[in-house]
């Protein structure tokens, strides 16, 4: 590992670089990171590991890491053939799917209006949608519930998915998005005769890119690992989603079935993993714009 | 109240920006304006229905149910009950379990929020200014248990941290001899505070970070020129350079911690003796008992101690300008 450092008073080119440390500190930033790192990823190494052995090896030797082969899938076939996983698979990638496209449809309505059309009302539901966010959940799921069976969706994934429809913390990024979009070009698309649905459809959302993708990758997060809610509107394994059929499995089974619910994890994580691996930039600069702007 | 959001922002508190007045040829006056309210509420009309249904009457509906007698045969029809004021309250706030709960979720605060903020600070101290290479591959490798599912996560940490299990295993392999850790109240608290650390330790970083880079280079090579040494630089400059982050994680984490809800209900169900039993937990298994009113009561408690909690943040660490 080669470290450059620059001496203390050199002045850094790059944005970022190390601002007058020293090779032996740096090595021990390394080292740390190394440390930090291990730890990290350590969880997610177990659940891999896990999930390929056999109910023998856990009993064998409960306190070992690594399984006896990587080839052993019997873990996801009792999963998705006794487990029902299957069906748990498909109803959170409906759950995410509709999630993902009225989120981005319907926050970027709200936020283009709030930002750029001066109609009466507007501070008022801006600002309860900045009061919204600050509301714990555990105050709001009873009368969610309540709501939900006078509508009678209990157990339906239509119940599961209608509070979510359009998150507040969407709108808040759309409208900081839309904030940045030239008024000049709306007004050109206007003298040009464009609706205010052509304005929008043609001139706004294609301005939208990067935060439809923030957005989109936000929602899928939240109703991929979405758990609380769908715990109490789901009451049957027809509409069972990943999170709460694995808590339900995991209530119910005994000390030997650590196989199967690690499988049942790496299941649940792997979708989110991969998209992480691809997308990583929009996960971090999402998270890093709501809070700072 | 506005100002003490869970995710303050610039500009958040002050009104919406100001649009451009939509010419429209041929219109004018009385008309544009009744036109400009219907294009604005047609545009978040979606969004205001979602969110007056589902956030605005359920947060009514929570205040007003804890000042009733709502029972779990109640629920097909709320409104059809009585007020009993206050009795609520009182109840639980002499109730053992609700001060049990309580006590816990202030451990829990108390604990895990500095622990979460300094690692997070350190981490991103170290990617900002301590190394050139691979930083975007460590920033990845601290924030990805942040998207990890937490149901995933708490069944990992059931099977890990069982007496004969792998953290066990491991501490062996270094001659510790581990702790029966989900079957002792204080070890179970441990546990369940490192899968919450875990999970919170990179959202800590990644708004760290940014708050670091957005310290110009110039402010780095004059106190540098001046002679100060690397530490001595950190503490005079970048901590109070960086109130404004400071100030948004450490309400972000509080908030997070106040409301600890998944990790104490999957990891160990409130155990063992109620040891991790939160705030959030004793609401939700009251609902689970038919105890509405009670719920709902308690619900309403951790959101007073929520906003009075943000809004002390923000008083203390508020920029003295």
């Amino acid at each position: 590992m080669s470290v450059q450092t620059p001496t203390p008073t050199a002045v850094t080119v790059t944005p970022t670089g190390p601002r007058g440390t020293r090779p032996a500190t740096a090595v021990a930033v390394y080292v740390l990171l190394v440390v930090v790192s291990v730890l990290m990823l350590a969880p997610f190494a177990l659940v891999v590991f896990g999930a390929f052995k056999t109910r023998g090896e856990f009993t064998a030797d409960p306190g070992g890491w690594l399984p006896d082969s990587f080839t052993n899938v019997h873990n996801f076939v009792v999963l998705f053939t006794e487990k029902g996983f299957g069906r748990y698979f498909l109803n959170s990638a409906i759950v995410s799917a509709v999630t993902v496209v009225t989120n981005v449809l319907f926050s970027a309505m709200a936020g283009y209006a709030l930002a750029k059309v001066p109609f009466r009302g507007r501070s008022l539901v801006f600002g309860a949608v900045v009061l919204a966010m600050t509301i714990p959940y555990v105050a709001v799921f009873v009368p969610q519930f309540v709501i939900v069976v006078q509508l009678g969706l209990v157990d339906t994934l239509a119940g599961i998915v209608l509070p979510i429809l359009v998150m507040p913390i969407a709108v808040f990024i759309m409208r900081q998005f839309a904030s940045s979009v030239p008024d000049e070009l709306l007004e050109a698309a206007r003298l040009d005769g464009a609706s205010d649905v052509g304005v929008f459809v043609r001139v706004v959302l294609p301005l939208l890119g990067p935060a439809v993708a923030t957005v989109a990758i936000f929602t899928f997060l939240n109703s991929w690992n979405y758990f609380l809610w769908p715990l109490v509107v789901a009451q049957s394994v027809d509409t069972y989603t990943l999170p709460v059929g694995l808590s339900v499995a995991s209530a119910a089974a005994n000390t030997t079935d650590y196989g199967v619910l690690l499988a049942g994890s790496v299941t649940i994580l792997v979708p989110v993993l991969v998209l992480f691996l691809f997308l990583q930039r929009y996960f971090i600069q999402g998270i890093a714009a709501t809070g700072l702007k | 109240m506005a100002s003490t959001t869970s995710r303050p922002a610039p500009g958040a508190t002050s009104s919406a920006p100001r649009g451009p007045a939509l010419r429209r040829p041929g219109r004018a006056g009385r008309g544009r304006r009744a036109s400009l309210d219907l294009v604005g509420w047609g545009f978040v009309l979606p969004f205001v229905l979602v969110f007056a249904v589902f956030s605005v009457a359920p947060a009514a509906m929570a205040l007003f149910l804890s000042l009733t007698d709502i029972g779990i045969g109640d629920l097909t029809s709320p409104f059809a009950v009585d007020v009993v004021g206050l009795g609520n309250y009182t109840g639980i706030l002499r109730s053992e379990d609700f001060q049990r709960a309580m006590l816990n979720t202030a451990l829990f605060v108390v604990v895990g929020v500095p622990v979460t903020m300094g690692a997070g600070f350190v981490l991103a101290l170290a990617l900002d200014s301590g190394i050139r290479r691979l930083r975007s591959v460590f920033r990845a490798v601290v924030y990805v248990p942040v998207i990890a599912n937490v149901v995933a996560a708490a069944v990992l940490w059931q099977y890990a941290f069982t007496r004969e299990g792998p953290v066990n295993g491991f501490l062996g392999a270094l001659g510790v001899d581990g702790p029966n850790w989900l079957g002792r109240p204080g070890w179970a608290v441990v546990a369940v505070l490192l899968l919450t650390v875990w999970r919170n330790i990179g959202t800590c970083m990644v708004l760290f970070l940014a708050g670091l880079q957005s310290v110009p280079e110039e402010v780095h090579e004059a106190a540098a020129l001046d002679g100060a040494g690397y530490w001595r630089r950190v503490t005079a400059m970048t901590v109070p350079l960086l109130r404004p982050t400071t100030l948004l994680v450490s309400v972000l984490m509080s908030v997070s911690f106040l409301n600890i809800f998944d990790e104490p209900y999957l990891v160990t169900d409130g155990g063992p003796l109620s040891a991790t039993t939160s705030v959030a937990k004793w609401v939700y298994d009251q609902f689970g008992y038919g105890r509405i009113a009670d719920s709902m009561a308690g619900s309403m408690v951790l959101l007073v101690v929520v906003l009075v909690v943000s809004t002390a943040q923000v008083r203390l660490l508020r920029s003295k300008h």
